[in-house]
């Protein structure tokens, strides 16, 4: 083919007849990321802990993203559905690399009911108490003004993580981290621009965006809490501690909220049970529908292949 | 056997970006080491450029396509995510065609500095992205998230077409 004048020529027509199969089948045999996943745990690090702290990640993510594609066909701009499809997409990405890296790490074995990778597996199979998400993550996102409040508060605290998190012992987490970073970067700034203009906008704008933070709010306090593995992932040089995200998260927070004429919160925060949260697996009643919707298809048939 | 092969590289680096065709794989910097292991085995490393980019199920299947057109039967493709793809190692080469397509190149953004708190800036963008089909400077953004996940959809306030443009990342 001559590509003399691209103008001319359209370079996209070539796709559509260069081979017939396997084009766009996304979603088949994807293992992701094999010359990482499979490095070893690093020295010293208990395998089970490490495993149980990319599924915290990892589902943090999922769960987020399966919330967010519940926007597609429904937002009110088609700019804003591509832009909370393309963030969805983004964290499913950083949740698949983090479900095999757990699933290497045997945290799939318990749930596998037949052929599917290590990610279908602990994403399609585990019930509610083995989610390890924070409950921010299942939660509500209601009208699109507390869907950026959400995205902001979400990508703020999940950026401050990551940016930490490239420093990580484990190969796989410092990788996830360094590519997510980047990600999390576009989708805060997405989120900021639209809670300032909701929140600076009309009288009606600016209500219905502050009830979508206080909405949020109940939820934040929950992400600088640690779980004991966390903490013994802390000190084998492998883990964030949650604490140390506050400060970056406020910062944000300090920032985008007086310029958008909107309030802090004083809502109070979701109560632990027994001193447990999402971390420990136990959630808030939201999650059952995120895992309903997402999970029923492939239970219904668990041995299709797709 | 005494069939000329094409070399492994130079087939691997013709392949092109299934959501950017104007760009090879090579041009877009993704692809990180073609070799041949001791089996006469293929191994061909990639890098994603977003995580969660789904072209890059497509790419191993062209990558494994094309190095079998060019007489490799045993074909590995590895993708790694260290160090993570930059939208400034989309090569000059890659750049021009670009810009030959209609789609504005991304700037060259540089190391970041590690450690600091990445900073939000809340006002627009500084940076001009000039228009690939007239050239002028005065362009403004429509969307930050374009139809793939690499690129932003711009408007030109002179000629008035819309366009995309890969954002630095």
């Amino acid at each position: 083919m001559d590509h003399t004048d691209p103008h001319d020529e359209n370079v996209y027509d070539a796709l559509a007849t260069a081979d017939e199969d396997g084009r766009w089948a996304f979603g088949t045999g994807f293992d992701a990321g094999d010359a990482e996943i499979t490095a070893p745990s690093p020295e010293g690090v208990d395998r089970a802990d490490l495993a149980t702290y990319c599924l915290m990640l990892a589902d943090d993510a999922l769960i987020a993203s399966q919330r967010l594609a519940g926007w597609t066909t429904k937002a009110p701009e088609l700019e804003e559905e591509v832009a909370l499809a393309n963030i969805a997409l983004d964290l499913l990405g950083q949740a698949r690399v983090l479900l095999s890296r757990a699933g290497h790490l045997g945290a799939a074995e318990p749930y596998r009911v037949g052929p599917q990778d290590d990610e279908d597996v602990l994403t399609y199979f585990r019930d509610d108490r083995a989610f390890r998400n924070v409950t921010l993550a299942e939660a509500d996102l209601g009208d699109f003004g507390r869907t950026v409040a959400w995205v902001l508060v979400f990508s703020a605290w999940r950026l401050a993580l990551m940016q930490r998190l490239t420093g990580s012992r484990d190969p796989v987490l410092a990788a996830v981290a360094g590519k997510a970073v980047k990600e999390l970067t576009y989708h805060r700034d997405y989120a900021a621009q639209w809670v300032l203009r909701l929140g600076d906008g009309t009288e009606l704008s600016h209500a219905r965006m502050q009830a979508g933070l206080d909405g949020v709010w109940p939820h934040v306090e929950e992400l600088f809490l640690a779980h004991d593995v966390e903490r013994r992932l802390v000190e084998a040089g492998v883990a964030v501690d949650p604490a140390e995200l506050r400060g970056d998260v406020d910062a944000v927070v300090a920032q985008v909220l007086p310029a958008a004429t909107l309030t802090r919160p004083e809502t109070p925060a979701v109560g632990l049970v027994g001193g447990r949260g999402g971390r420990d697996g136990v959630h808030t009643e939201a999650l059952g529908g995120v895992l309903a919707l997402m999970q029923s298809l492939a239970r219904a048939h668990p041995e299709a292949t797709w | 056997m005494v069939t000329a092969l094409v070399d492994a590289r130079e087939a691997a680096e013709r392949v092109v970006d299934p959501e950017m065709p104007m760009l090879t794989l090579a041009d877009l910097g993704v692809l990180r080491g073609v070799e041949t292991a001791g089996d006469g085995t293929v191994v061909v490393t990639l890098t994603p450029t977003y995580s969660g980019c789904p072209a890059l199920e497509a790419m191993r299947d062209d990558l494994r396509a094309a190095l079998q057109d060019a007489g490799y039967d045993a074909v590995e493709v590895r993708t790694t995510f260290s160090p993570p793809w930059s939208t400034d190692w989309i090569s000059d080469e890659g750049r021009r065609k670009l810009a030959e397509a209609g789609v504005a190149p991304p700037h060259r953004i540089g190391p970041k500095a590690a450690g600091a708190p990445i900073p939000l800036t809340l006002a627009p963008p500084s940076q001009t992205v000039p228009c690939p089909q007239c050239g002028a400077a005065d362009t403004e953004e429509v969307s930050r998230f374009g139809p793939t996940a690499c690129t932003a959809l711009r408007r030109c306030r002179s000629c008035a077409e819309p366009f995309e443009h890969v954002k630095e990342i």
